[in-house]
């Protein structure tokens, strides 16, 4: 299937895109591929702007180097997309989800080869009534790059919530089968 | 059982695995997950241990001393400053022959502050007697933690496993855990010969006079060369157990007929391995040295896998500031005394969290191999472009 897809994800502190990255790697390795991920912490503080990094092989993986070209980048909070380079060595034909209402814009001008716009925060606020973007943007990025399964989400997301009870879980499994579905259809609107 | 874990996550099953009776930690970053793992493990009763959260990093050591000296199998980790605080209990246990084994969670030394990784920490303490151990993985941590417990033991000398903070300790990549069964087979329970036991009093460290510490010296040292033979069967019954190696105290990588040579240590070798794979596939006859181990120094390992280079680059993430690289400057005196005229070039990179890239690796082959006769005494690796033309022959 792959040799080596790499993937970075941007967003806020407080907004989970370090559980992103490892549920991501947690998944791959369900599905029986070597995965690592690994944050690139700021000053650990909530709002400031977060990355990490995840890479799924079928091969061991050597390099602990940062991400410096993504086959995937996962924003999590569209403001990023005004102050941060988001797509910075994007490879070609490279796939780049946002949380946004629509299509986003880039102050800087930058062009995505794919775009997709995922209404992240709300479906979040539909079922955990709190915004909580990861976990949808994880499965949208799984529906559409086919990188890694569903029943492997929802595997590692059950096993993860799992001490917070069976309504998170559900939660949980709702937001990623809808994101899952996005994902796959090629984004909302 | 093959697992997905965080880096500090899987440390913690292996220190378990282990069966320490005695924690003591003070949490800094990047070390905590692995004492709140630990922790944790107790408070389940996965693990029959005493964890004793102590008022200072100094303190954590001093408990780790105090429990091996009556004989109970302990564990504290730390990083930076930290482990800088428990400098003074560090030397007194190995000065007092106590096998110790501790995490240090590599960390930049401030000032300024950065809690981001380099090799500062434990590199400053190159001379406190610890046998230290730098690792590429997180499974060659896992499987150094329990090797640590079983070399300790033997030379009753104690153990640093250092793992880059971050890099390592918060990155989840796959690790073999072994069964707890064959760690007990492996590493029995320890039987420490010197404990205090009330019932026969004796002193542990008592003072020393000039007649006589001189020789308590000699023998420390002594006694860290000997460890050298120590690591390596470790390394082999380890191997021939668990089946994995990650090398003893050096790990060359396609050092047959390669004539120039990047030495390193820590997680940036993962990195170094692909660029001398995509220099090799541009013809370039490169290779690369892991020091896995630092004390003791394996000089003569070292001469014998460089005997067919032509030069030599280490890459290093430390500097002792005012006089340069620490592992360049030991490698030259090692080739030095073994009457081996070869150049050594010395890069500082890395520090504080600087990501060193597969592009300013390959910048220090570039470099290396650009340089004339006379060694690069230390050369910084991706420094502000700017900052390095003001200030010209650094």
């Amino acid at each position: 299937m792959m040799t080596m897809r790499q993937i970075r994800f941007h967003g806020r502190g407080g907004q989970g895109a370090v559980s992103a990255a490892a549920l991501l790697s947690l998944a791959a390795f369900e599905d029986g591929f070597e995965a690592q991920a690994f944050p690139k912490f700021g000053s650990e503080r909530r709002g400031a702007p977060v990355e990490s990094y995840v890479r799924i092989s079928d091969r061991p993986i050597r390099s602990h180097t940062q991400v410096y070209a993504p086959d995937a980048v996962v924003v999590l909070d569209a403001t990023l997309l005004r102050s941060e380079p988001v797509l910075r060595g994007l490879t070609d034909g490279g796939l780049a989800i946002v949380n946004a209402e629509g299509e986003p814009e880039m102050a800087t001008g930058e062009v995505a080869p794919r775009w997709l716009a995922v209404t992240a925060d709300r479906i979040s606020i539909e079922h955990l009534n709190r915004p909580l973007p990861n976990t949808v943007l994880l499965a949208a990025l799984a529906g559409a790059s086919g990188w890694v399964g569903l029943p492997a989400l929802e595997t590692v997301v059950r096993r993860h919530f799992g001490r917070k009870g069976e309504r998170v879980v559900g939660a949980n499994i709702e937001i990623l089968r809808e994101g899952y579905r996005l994902g796959a259809a090629g984004g909302s609107t | 059982m093959r697992r997905q874990l965080e880096g500090s996550r899987a440390v913690a099953e292996a220190v378990r695995l282990c069966r320490p009776r005695v924690i003591a930690a003070y949490p800094i970053t990047p070390q905590t997950h692995i004492v709140e793992h630990l922790s944790q493990m107790v408070a389940d009763g996965e693990l029959a241990a005493e964890c004793i959260n102590t008022e200072s990093e100094f303190a954590a050591a001093s408990v780790a001393l105090g429990a091996v000296a009556a004989g109970a199998r302990a564990y504290t980790a730390s990083a930076a400053q930290g482990l800088l605080l428990m400098t003074e209990v560090l030397f007194n246990i190995a000065g007092l022959r106590l096998p110790v084994v501790m995490t240090c969670a590599n960390r930049a030394v401030g000032a300024p502050i950065n809690i981001f990784n380099d090799h500062q920490d434990s590199l400053s303490l190159r001379d406190a007697g610890w046998i230290q151990l730098y690792v590429e993985s997180n499974q060659e941590a896992v499987d150094s933690m329990i090797q640590a417990y079983r070399i300790a033991e033997a030379c009753e000398l104690p153990v640093m496993v250092c793992m880059d903070g971050f890099f390592l300790t918060h990155t989840f990549e796959p690790v073999e855990l072994p069964e707890q069964a064959q760690v007990d087979a492996w590493l029995p329970p320890l039987r420490f010969s010197r404990a205090l036991d009330p019932v026969a009093p004796a002193t542990l460290g008592g003072g020393s006079e000039p007649d006589n510490y001189l020789e308590y010296r000699r023998a420390q040292h002594q006694a860290l060369d000997h460890a050298a033979d120590e690591i390596v069967s470790t390394a082999a019954a380890f191997q021939s157990t668990f089946g994995r190696t990650h090398g003893a105290l050096i790990d060359g990588y396609r050092l047959d007929d390669a004539e120039r040579v990047l030495i390193t240590l820590g997680s940036v070798m993962g990195a170094v391995r692909d660029t001398v794979d995509a220099l090799r596939e541009r013809g370039e006859r490169v290779g690369a040295l892991k020091l896995r181990c630092v004390r003791p120094f394996p000089a003569a390992g070292l001469v014998h896998a460089l005997r067919g280079a032509r030069r030599v680059a280490v890459l290093e993430k430390a500097i002792s500031a005012g006089a340069g690289g620490i592992i360049a400057a030991e490698l030259r005196a090692a080739m030095h005394a073994a009457g081996i005229a070869l150049p050594v070039d010395g890069f500082v990179g890395g520090l504080g969290g600087r990501d060193l890239t597969p592009a300013s690796i390959e910048a220090v082959f570039a470099a290396s191999a650009a340089a004339g006769p006379a060694p690069i005494g230390c050369q910084f690796v991706d420094v502000d472009a700017a900052d390095e033309a003001a200030r010209p022959g650094e």
